[in-house]
């Protein structure tokens, strides 16, 4: 099969047992068995050539640019540890159907599984190694879920959470790891790096990428002092902890320092990080297990020490010692699984895993106590198990290591580890199935039904028969597999049991005899243990969290309380800082513009501006007068426009300010007449210090442009001359507007529009809530005027509303030739309007208003982009304009511009947004009641019978 | 003549105004053209990618003007490219929007949002200063009333904030693109880069202060620390289609920043050499950092997707900020997988806040569906974690090979590396709260009434009642996009490293708009 079906397999697979668990449970358990099945059978077919030595390979393209591809390859490492994970995956699929209760979701379990058993193939097949920190975190987050599969036990959670935090940790390290190594060796794919050792040894970035690599290694294979997720991750279903963190996962990072060991190892910094590393965790993890009572709990640690004595070996980086490590490595994998199913059904049968609760199963549950003592006896090293042919070889190779020229403290250590080794696993036999029956266990007693025995039965079998044959057995496994580690430099591999009486049996049988000891005397050893003070990993890392996410929280929240003076303040200082760091940063010449002498008009002026400025600031909390003043300055800024010969800009102003003070005017209406004092002393120093520098700021900006001449000249020079020509119009103000760019002004209207439609949609919006109440029992501040609809001014703005109108229509036709244009227009039609609503009331007006200024709007910016796509029809771009000179007798020559058509879209989407604008806010000021009948308050016709007729009248 | 170009502009300008016009009253009118209309933009944004394959640039002469005195259009790779993710994101945003009912919940939703989408694909075409400016006022303006789609005291205080924020954005986007009118006295961005590098060097400084104020206009769209503050409340409490359809927003910023600052001041431009990366590299780091403090400090999950959404414009800045084809090209792809990663973590947040009633990260709740809509969460975090197998990661992998080589890379990569196990473990906190911790009633609190939450489905059940389909087919579909980019990564890192290039072949750009020809 190829590799790439076989590693996309079990993803492909994951599918079926969620789906079939409605079939039943069954169905379920049957597919993922039948995926892993047909994946093993796969992954077989291919090792015959992998035992012949070759390498088989797969490539599929995927990301070249950066040098992630799917390649894969198997070789005896690969085909050892996929051989174990599907393996093992097909036993622990059996063993989980009968483990789960029903009321377990299954289909999900099987899933998970099967997304992690894909991500660990992936590991071990991959040639790539981003493809393999892909897979790599794969397995991170699928054991995520299935530990925390029980997803209503807190611990279940949160060991999930602190195995998906450490192991990530050290996932994202590799990837710096990673990225360094392909850097160094010019490639990521292992069959180009594996050849490139003394490239990459040679490299200072060496030290970096070894140290990131083995981050990730150390925590996935739980090594000090990284190990303690995994014991906190027992917390999963007992088939998970068989599988993940016993069999597979952890040996993820062993499989990563194996893969790596050809280019990687042999240096003073590899054995002295690894080697080290491994003996402390060995050692460590043997002493804590010994006093664990959950059973768990001790096959976790267990489990621990086991890798580091794997790593350890690793760290050595003698080839004998990798044949070792190899070795020890699918040992484990045996016997620990069956530990851990055993220790399974021993949870599943008694209902408990708490060693202090148990002893005595022995005749209760035979078969299980026969499975449970062969494995715990391989664990602690016992002949004729096969635990014991790979400790006498990692014993061997202490022997021959010098640790800082101290040649016997590893071997010490080793021995030391040995004994809490052989101690727990005496104790494991001793406490659980032996000793005195006990008057009551929790569940009724016995052995299990076969799904559940079977699994375990058979590795501990594979224990058995490797012990006594492991020539046979692993020797062809082993060898391939130690030759992939060592690039060949194991040669050939021969296992024996029994290799005569030398110094490894001597620490073996030490060790042994010490264990016998510590378990004889456990109740006083356990007592000094228990009155010990001892650091606790998981109140640490707890803590460690804690303040993180407590620091994190306090940072986030302090920052960003919804304080907008503060990120106002922020914004200024940080622009302005960078303003001046780019102008001080850079040359410019003196100012070259010869200044102006003031006359009495400017003067004037300046003093209006600069007074009524200075008026504003001082009077800003009373609204009313700060409208005021605003009308003043925007007054002196269309007078400045004017006097620098831009009337139409003058014009604009003019109209705009008018329009925007009577909205304002409005909206004051519905608030508090003063703004509230912004706060005094230092607050008030800072807020006018910024105001002061965010001021020169810009007006040091203002001076240093208006006081030179352009460095370039302007392209303004090119619109003064075609106007007339090619646009058809006098006044290049205009012309701009609705042809140069006319674009622009498209794309302002519908600003406008939108902001239209904005103000009403938020109108409706607070209307909607709870300020309607607010708004209807609403008292005026003061007394109303007695006179709401003025007589005179009815008559006034009847009167004048022709008028304007006639203005704005002058005004526009005018704009293409001399000051004026649609938006003028459009703002002079729309106060001539407004002054009906001001002087008749709101629903007077609105009751003879024909058309809605939702459509106004929408007509106007329709009828400017369909004016636009004219041009589409004579083969011109967007907006391109025409025009063209007509006579009609008795008219003289006139001008006909499709820019006068867009421009009367402008005309309608400003008249239809003032509009909306203004009948949005005055929705606020409606009362039941308002609606008067009569223009005035005062009818002047009221007697004179149906008023009906009088207002047809009108 | 091609005109093309224009629709994507066009169209929405012609359709919002209509729905405005004739069916303001009619829902369902206005969800069939909305919906048809921008299924037409991912057509035609479809047809306009394919028009830049072959590495041509297309100019389109509004007004039939001739650069640079008229308004030009310009449609390149980049262009195409943003136009087609709007397109696509904002097709995935509305089907929820409708789907989920929340364009009932107000006024105005669907001309807004065409007119949403007319201004963004107006800023990503236009070849002119000014007329980014206008369009950029555009999607602020509709984004302002998208944002308060639905009303209610909470929604209209943060989008005051975000208003005024924005247009302190405006006024100095008008400060600079004046101050570099008075210098270069041309606004249309082929000229100014011509003008930009002939100018003088004894001339430089009124050019760099426009150039500086110019890029932190954009800084504030892209969410750049320190102006980021306006995004949070901004995207917490906005409607969850609406803060979807706006992590295209960001990258409105991050596009102009692309453009402008390979185009006009690019890396070899002397008058403002070193003035742009030099900070704007640490301040995308600390961008990302900021955000995803954010993640993992918040008991929202609106501010969690915001803060989310935060971190991702800290990594693409990054990538950006070392300004080198290589750069952005991981870039380009980190951008769009962002922008679709963004609007999925939103949109799945919202599948969670509907069914809870509150948007507070604990187990307070019963959650109906809870299965399905914990495995779109899954996937969002993991994208938004850029954790495998979704292309987050293989974006993170590109933006970490990118900045090998930048100063401080140590840094960058401590930083970017950092950040995502302070993200996996705020993403796997709020999951493990949200999923699976078993309700717990102690947690319940008496609220007041909050004006913010749906009118309709206030309780779980009602919700299960309904449950449509829409919402999840969007999400889902925005799903397989990430899936889709992260199968095809191969090519679609093909297609980003063609667009990078084209960036930075800045005289075939200036050619094709002041070359004179306009197809």
């Amino acid at each position: 099969m190829s590799l790439i079906l076989l590693a996309a397999l079990p993803f492909l697979g994951a599918v079926f047992p969620a789906l079939l668990i409605r079939a039943g449970r069954d169905a379920s358990s049957g597919a993922a068995g039948m995926v892993t099945l047909i994946a093993f059978v796969g992954l077989m077919t291919n090792a015959p050539a992998v035992m012949r030595g070759e390498v088989v390979t797969a490539q599929l393209s995927w990301l070249p640019s950066l040098g992630l591809n799917a390649h894969f390859f198997l070789d005896g490492l690969g085909l050892l540890f996929a051989g174990l994970i599907l393996g093992i995956g097909l036993l622990i699929i059996l063993y989980a159907r009968y483990y789960l209760s029903r009321e377990d979701p299954m289909g999900q379990f099987y899933t998970y599984l099967l997304l992690f058993q894909g991500a660990m193939v992936g590991i071990v097949l991959s040639d790539n190694i981003l493809l393999l920190l892909v897979f790599w975190e794969l397995t991170s987050l699928s054991s995520f879920l299935l530990i925390g599969y029980w997803r209503h036990l807190p611990e279940g959670r949160q060991g999930a959470r602190m195995a998906l935090t450490v192991t990530g940790a050290g996932g994202l390290a590799m990837i710096g790891g990673m990225l360094i190594l392909g850097n160094i060796a010019g490639s990521y794919d292992l069959s180009v790096i594996l050849t490139q050792k003394d490239a990459i040894q040679a490299s200072p970035m060496y030290i970096p990428a070894l140290i990131l690599i083995l981050l990730g290694a150390f925590t996935k294979s739980a090594q000090f002092p990284f190990h303690f997720w995994l014991p906190h991750a027992m917390a999963a279903p007992t088939p998970v902890s068989a599988y993940l963190h016993s069999a597979t996962m952890v040996k993820a990072g062993l499989f990563l320092m194996a893969r790596m060991w050809p280019v990687l190892a042999g240096t003073d910094a590899w054995f002295y990080i690894v080697a080290t590393t491994g003996l402390v965790t060995m050692v460590t993890a043997a002493v804590i297990a010994l006093f664990k009572d959950d059973l768990k709990a001790l096959l976790a640690f267990s489990t621990v020490s086991h890798l580091g004595l794997i790593t350890m070996l690793l760290g050595f980086g003698t080839p004998y010692a990798a044949v070792a490590a190899v070795f020890h490595i699918i040992n484990h994998a045996t016997f620990k699984a069956a530990l851990f199913m055993s220790a399974g059904i021993i949870d599943h049968e008694a209902g408990t895993r708490d060693i202090k609760q148990l002893g005595g199963l022995r005749t209760l549950m035979p078969l299980t106590f026969v499975m449970s003592t062969i494995a715990s006896l391989s664990m602690a090293g016992l002949p004729p198990f096969n635990g014991f042919i790979s400790k006498e070889m990692m014993l061997e190779q202490t022997l021959h290591t010098e640790w800082y020229s101290n040649p016997w403290i590893v071997a010490v250590l080793a021995t030391v580890g040995a004994m809490f080794s052989a101690a727990y696993s005496f104790r494991y036999i001793a406490h659980v199935f032996l000793g005195p029956k006990r008057e009551s266990y929790p569940h009724s007693l016995h052995d299990p039904v076969p799904g559940l025995w079977l699994s375990p039965a058979f590795l501990v079998t594979l224990v058995v028969v490797i012990g006594l044959f492991p020539a046979t057995l692993a020797e062809g496994i082993v060898d391939v597999a130690a030759g992939a580690v060592t690039g060949g430099a194991s040669g050939h591999v021969h296992l024996k049991l029994w290799h005569g009486i030398n110094a490894p049996l001597m620490m073996s049988i030490v060790a042994i005899l010490v264990g016998l000891l510590l378990i004889w005397t456990y109740a006083r050893i356990r007592g000094v243990w228990d009155a010990a003070r001892r650091p606790e990993a998981k109140t640490m890392f707890d803590a460690v969290v804690r303040a993180l996410t407590g620091l994190s929280r306090a940072v986030t929240d302090t920052l960003h309380d919804g304080t907008v003076t503060r990120y106002a303040a922020i914004f200024l200082l940080f622009t302005l800082g960078l303003g001046w760091l780019a102008w001080s940063g850079g040359a410019t010449a003196a100012p070259d513009r010869v200044l102006l002498m003031g006359n009495s008009l400017t003067i004037v002026g300046w003093f209006c501006l600069v007074g009524s400025t200075a008026c504003l600031v001082a009077f800003h909390r009373n609204r009313l007068m700060a409208l005021v003043i605003l009308g003043v300055v925007g007054l002196m800024i269309s007078m400045m426009f004017n006097y620098l010969s831009a009337p139409d800009l003058a014009l604009t102003q003019l109209s705009v300010e008018v329009v925007t003070i009577i909205l304002l005017l409005l909206a004051l209406n519905f608030m508090p007449r003063e703004t509230p004092a912004e706060g005094a002393g230092l607050r008030q120093v800072r807020n006018v210090g910024l105001a002061a520098v965010g001021g020169l700021g810009v007006g040091g900006l203002m001076y240093a442009i208006l006081s030179r001449n352009p460095v370039m000249e302007s392209i303004s020079q090119y619109h003064l001359d075609n106007s007339y020509s090619g646009g058809g119009g006098t006044n290049v103000v205009n012309v701009i507007l609705v042809d140069f760019r006319g674009y622009d002004t498209f794309g302002e209207i519908i600003v406008l529009g939108i902001a239209a439609i904005v103000i009403f949609a938020i109108t409706e919006a607070i209307l909607d809530g709870p300020v309607r109440a607010r708004l209807l029992n609403r008292k005026p501040p003061e007394p109303r005027a007695g006179d709401t609809h003025p007589l005179m001014m009815v008559v006034a703005t009847r009167v004048m509303m022709p008028i304007a109108l006639m203005v704005a229509a002058y005004i526009f036709f005018r704009g293409h030739n001399l000051p004026g244009g649609g938006f003028i227009a459009g703002l002079v039609a729309a106060i001539a309007v407004i002054m009906q609503y001001m002087a008749s009331g709101f629903s007077w007006a609105a009751a003879r208003q024909r058309f809605p200024y939702h459509g106004i709007i929408g007509s106007g910016v329709l009828i400017a982009a369909v004016t636009g796509l004219g041009a589409w029809f004579n083969d011109l771009p967007f907006l391109t304009s025409a025009f063209g000179y007509v006579t009609i007798p008795p008219l003289e020559k006139f001008e006909l511009a499709t820019a006068a058509l867009f421009d009367l879209g402008v005309f309608l989407a400003v008249v239809g947004a003032v509009m909306l604008a203004l009948e949005s806010l005055s929705r606020y000021a409606w009362q039941p009641g308002m609606v008067s009948e009569y223009p005035m308050d005062i009818n002047p016709v009221r007697d004179d019978g149906d008023a009906e007729e009088q207002e047809g009248a009108q | 003549m091609n005109h093309w170009i224009i629709a994507p502009v066009v169209l929405p300008a012609l359709l919002a105004p209509f729905i405005l016009m004739v069916i303001r009253y009619h829902l369902d009118l206005q969800r069939i053209f909305s919906i048809a209309g921008t299924a037409a933009l991912v057509l035609i944004s479809l047809v306009l990618t394919g028009q830049t394959l072959g590495g041509d640039i297309h100019v389109y002469e509004l007004g039939d003007w001739p650069a640079p005195f008229g308004i030009v259009l310009v449609l390149d790779r980049l262009s195409a490219t943003m136009c087609l993710l709007t397109a696509v994101l904002a097709l995935a945003v509305l089907l929820y929007a409708v789907g989920s009912k929340w364009d009932e919940r107000g006024w105005h939703f669907h001309p807004l949002f065409q007119f949403q989408l007319m201004g963004v694909m107006g800023a990503f075409l236009t070849g002119d200063a000014f007329n980014l400016f206008v369009f950029f006022e555009v999607l602020l303006i509709a984004s302002y009333g998208l944002m308060i789609h639905a009303g209610g005291p909470v929604r209209l205080r943060a989008g005051l904030q975000y208003v005024i924020y924005n247009l302190l954005g405006s006024t100095l986007f008008l400060f600079a693109l004046g101050t570099l009118y008075a210098v270069t006295g041309t606004l249309n961005m082929a000229d100014l880069a011509v003008r930009v590098a002939e100018l003088p060097a004894d001339q430089s400084a009124l050019l760099r202060v426009g150039a500086v104020l110019l890029l932190l206009v954009f800084c504030i769209k892209a969410a750049v620390l320190p102006l980021h503050f306006w995004l949070p409340a901004a995207y917490s409490n906005a409607p969850a289609p609406v803060a979807a359809l706006f992590a295209i927003m960001t990258k409105v910023g991050a596009y102009s920043i692309l453009r402008m600052y390979t185009l006009v001041f690019g890396p070899e431009v002397g008058v403002t050499e070193g003035l742009i990366g030099t900070w704007l590299l640490p301040a995308a780091v600390l961008t990302l950092i900021i955000g995803c403090i954010g993640v993992l400090g918040t008991r929202k999950l609106g501010r969690l997707a915001a803060f989310g959404a935060i971190a991702s414009m800290g990594t693409l800045l990054i990538a950006i900020s070392v300004f080198t084809p290589a750069g952005t090209g991981a870039a380009m792809y980190y951008l769009v997988h962002s922008t679709l990663a963004t609007a999925m973590l939103f949109l799945v947040a919202d599948l969670v806040i509907e069914r809870r009633g509150n948007d507070r990260i604990a187990s307070d709740v019963k959650l109906p569906q809870n299965g399905l809509i914990a495995s779109l969460f899954f996937a969002a975090a993991i994208a938004m974690a850029g954790m495998p197998p979704l292309s987050g990661f293989l974006g993170k992998l590109l933006v970490l090979d990118a900045t090998r080589d930048a100063p401080g890379a140590a840094w960058i990569w401590a930083a970017i590396l950092i950040t995502s196990l302070i993200m996996i473990m705020g993403f796997a906190r709020a999951g493990s709260l949200l999923f699976w911790k078993p309700f717990d009633p102690s947690l319940v609190e008496d609220e007041p009434v909050d004006h913010q939450m749906p009118k309709t489905g206030k309780t779980a059940e009602v919700v299960t009642a309904r449950a449509p389909a829409l919402p999840f087919l969007a999400t889902g579909g925005l799903l397989v996009a990430l899936i889709a980019m992260t199968v095809l990564a191969g090519p679609a890192m093909n297609y980003a490293n063609a667009t990078a290039q084209q960036l930075y072949q800045q005289q075939d750009y200036i050619n094709a708009v002041l070359g004179g020809a306009s197809e």
